[in-house]
């Protein structure tokens, strides 16, 4: 299956759900830093893998999906969850190459340049999601 | 004051560039990858290596990997109840974030702080 860029799906999504994005994304790594600052890196380091896109992403599928049908003239359908779905099934892939990010940032932060770290582990989570979800789709076209 | 208000920008910034990348990948099982993109480790590790230095990040970032593992324990649940039981997106989502918080939880007080 071919992996490409549809930019138009930027303009389906409407400001106010770009704004809930980024307030949700800028409360949690703040509440991340807090976290950490009063009970520890032990205690904090488990909010660096909160789920800050996921829940906004799978809903506006859902939604855009239902608006697409409905303008078909379909009222009522099942696609926007189906289509939901899928998007979590590959997000569970993604929260495999999450934790492989988080050993190597873990492994090599002590003894690397930071700025080397945070690319090398964010090239270990893209590789690492990718290589599952293509292995996937390997197994099932055969 | 300052400083909170730059972390809470940064991290704005990361997630809304990852979910937007997310929005425009097709097909939707690859972009669903983005929904566990490394967002906000990225925009914190940066700012807490400056702040507390490497060992503290390092030390984050091995917590990190049970948060990681209990995401990945709640896409999977949630890719159940939306494909087989064929519940709300909102519902499943918004209300998985606690069974997220419970596996995180049961991970650090029964490994991590030992």
């Amino acid at each position: 299956m071919r992996v490409y860029f549809d930019v138009s799906a930027l303009r389906r999504t409407k400001w106010g759900e770009y704004a809930v994005r980024f307030l949700f994304g800028g409360a949690i790594t703040l509440i991340a830093g807090i976290l950490a600052k009063q009970y520890g890196p032990v205690f904090g380091g488990l909010f660096l893998a909160f789920p800050a896109i996921f829940p906004s992403s799978v809903t506006l599928i859902e939604k855009h999906e239902r608006e697409k049908k409905q303008n078909a003239g379909i009222p009522r359908t099942i696609r926007g969850r189906l289509a939901a779905a899928l998007d979590a099934r590959g997000t569970a892939m993604g929260g495999i190459g999450l934790a492989c990010f988080g050993l190597v940032v873990w492994k090599l932060l002590p003894v690397w340049k930071p700025a080397p770290v945070l690319f090398v582990a964010l090239v270990v989570w893209f590789a690492v999601s990718f290589l599952i979800w293509r292995a996937r789709k390997f197994h099932l076209m055969r | 004051m300052l400083q909170y208000l730059f972390r809470f920008v940064v991290g704005g910034l990361i997630v809304s560039a990852f979910a937007a990348l997310g929005g425009t990948v097709k097909p939707k099982s690859f972009a669903g990858l983005f929904g566990a993109a490394p967002s906000v480790a990225l925009a914190t590790l940066g700012l807490t290596i400056q702040a507390s230095g490497k060992q503290f990040a390092s030390t984050e970032a091995r917590s990190m990997i049970a948060g990681a593992l209990a995401f990945c324990f709640y896409a999977c649940v949630s890719h159940y109840l939306l494909a087989k039981r064929r519940l709300s997106a909102a519902a499943v989502s918004i209300g998985g974030l606690g069974l997220w918080l419970i596996a995180a939880l049961g991970a650090w007080l029964l490994v991590l702080k030992q």
